[in-house]
């Protein structure tokens, strides 16, 4: 992200942090106590929030739990219309998802088409027991039967509208803010 | 975001540093596809590839058509001994018909040089060059920057030392023009009857002795002698370009000590290369064969959806 524009604020650092609390909370009240499960975070923001609620959950459990990175660029169902495509960045899960549960976390759920995408990606690294999901925001507007498990937030919003998550890792500051987009984009 | 502009994959003398970053880039996250149970990604599924060999070739072959099976392309295998081709028709026809059969990419290994350009002329399809002639051989020269970027954490400030048959050699000019555009000191060195006269126009510097080549040399790049190609007599005898242009255990010690040894194969052991040499540690032969099917997937891969954009004039 290279333009800040200011818009609404949805969320404040402490709300997202609160958030992400809470949804560490219910992943552990959910899948267990024994911390058998893997959290994977979808790149790019997903993996900074992957990589904070696995702090958390460890905080919970006191024990360490198993953190992936998966970038879909691969499983896109529109590269062949995307003229600048995405960079490609690896994948790198180092534990066998076969018989795990595993919790996909990204910033914003919208179309439904990366997580489409994320699945099929995850598919192909084996057959896991469940595979849940987590975003920080749900702003609507589902293309494909695809629901979160976890919600920091719903919002609504209209088409011509952005979610933009910034977070310290990527961004200078930390909250999150919904601007107007001033070329209406359609599908992920 | 980041993206190949170019229709086709000609050589590297087209390509920006900036574009030879991303396809390294790219290759290397590609690299994990290898390791996976299922070795395959839907990236290109309803994508047709077409490889189109004029030229016998096993490696680079196998290579491409390995990285286009991972990416889930449909492949269509053309050999010109089993083609028309052997029935007397031209290039240009042949291009025309497989055009007709909607291809998205075309790969294209060709005894002369510029095949590939007249077909990016001629076709809407992306044409990836897999060898012409003696002039270039891209995906090559871009997997050993991968290899060598790999080892060596970069490429800047390298001496690289190509040592052969550098006049047959289309490695070892689209080697030379990529490290030299990476910023590494390429020296090339050959017999004077396998040097070509204007070979440092592409930025090498020239030398007949492969001590001076060897000398504090980061990474040694051994080239082929390649007896289909040679007509006339270059050298006296295999033993005697042996005596004097043969990578030995004895000559490595010129180099530095951390340096690595390539060879784009196939290898003729005892003739530009010791066999003690090419099977030691710092032999990075087989690290080559295994990111050649990287970089050829980012290749088709950052290609792919490129297919009728105008073609780049050719300088």
């Amino acid at each position: 992200m290279t333009k800040k524009a200011d818009g609404k604020v949805l969320m404040t650092a402490e709300e997202m942090d609160l958030a992400l609390s809470r949804i560490a909370a219910e992943i552990v009240e959910k899948l267990g106590t024994r911390g058998e499960f893997g959290i994977i975070g979808i790149r790019r923001r997903g993996v900074h929030l992957a990589q904070r609620l696995s702090r958390k959950v460890e905080a919970i459990l006191h024990q360490p739990t198993l953190n992936g990175i998966l970038d879909i660029t691969l499983y896109r169902d529109d590269l062949t219309t995307v003229s600048n495509r995405p960079l490609l960045r690896e994948t790198s899960i180092d534990f066998d998802v076969n018989n795990l549960s595993l919790v996909l976390v990204d910033d914003v759920l919208y179309t439904g088409r990366t997580i489409r995408a994320a699945l099929d990606g995850l598919v192909d690294l084996g057959r896991p027991k469940r595979v849940q999901l987590a975003v920080l925001i749900d702003r609507g507007h589902r293309e494909l039967p695809i629901q979160a498990d976890y919600v920091g937030k719903h919002v609504q919003t209209a088409d011509d509208e952005i979610v933009e998550v910034r977070m310290k890792e990527e961004d200078e500051e930390e909250r999150v803010v919904l601007v107007k987009n001033p070329s209406v984009r359609t599908g992920a | 975001m980041a993206s190949l502009t170019h229709k086709d994959l000609l050589g590297i003398e087209q390509l920006s540093v900036d574009d030879v970053e991303l396809v390294l880039d790219t290759a290397a996250a590609l690299k994990e596809v290898a390791d996976r149970p299922v070795k395959k990604v839907p990236t290109l599924r309803g994508k047709t590839v077409i490889n189109l060999f004029f030229e016998p070739s096993t490696r680079t072959r196998s290579s491409f058509e390995l990285a286009e099976k991972r990416l889930s392309a449909d492949i269509l295998n053309f050999a010109a001994s089993t083609s028309s081709v052997s029935k007397g028709e031209t290039l240009l026809d042949t291009a025309r018909n497989l055009e007709s059969m909607a291809p998205d990419m075309i790969v294209i290994r060709h005894p002369s040089a510029g095949a590939p350009h007249l077909l990016s002329r001629e076709c809407r399809s992306s044409i990836i060059n897999a060898g012409d002639g003696m002039h270039e051989h891209p995906t090559q020269a871009l997997l050993d920057a991968l290899t060598v970027r790999e080892v060596k954490g970069g490429i800047s400030g390298l001496k690289i030392a190509i040592i052969g048959d550098v006049a047959h050699s289309r490695v070892a000019r689209s080697d030379t023009i990529l490290f030299s555009k990476l910023g590494a000191e390429v020296w090339a060195c050959s017999p004077p009857t396998l040097m070509p006269w204007d070979f440092c126009r592409l930025g090498a510097r020239i030398t007949g002795h492969i001590e001076e080549a060897l000398d504090s040399a980061d990474v040694v790049m051994m080239l082929r002698v390649q007896t289909e190609r040679q007509h006339e007599a270059f050298f006296p005898s295999t033993r005697e370009y042996f005596n004097f242009y043969g990578l030995t255990r004895e000559r490595m010690k010129l180099a530095k000590e951390d340096t690595v040894v390539m060879h784009p194969g196939p290898m003729n052991r005892g003739v530009e290369i010791d066999s003690d040499v090419a099977d030691a540690p710092w032999s990075l032969i087989l690290n080559q064969v295994a990111n050649g099917v990287a970089v050829r997937m980012a290749i088709l891969y950052l290609l792919s959806g490129n297919a009728g954009l105008r073609p780049r004039r050719v300088r």
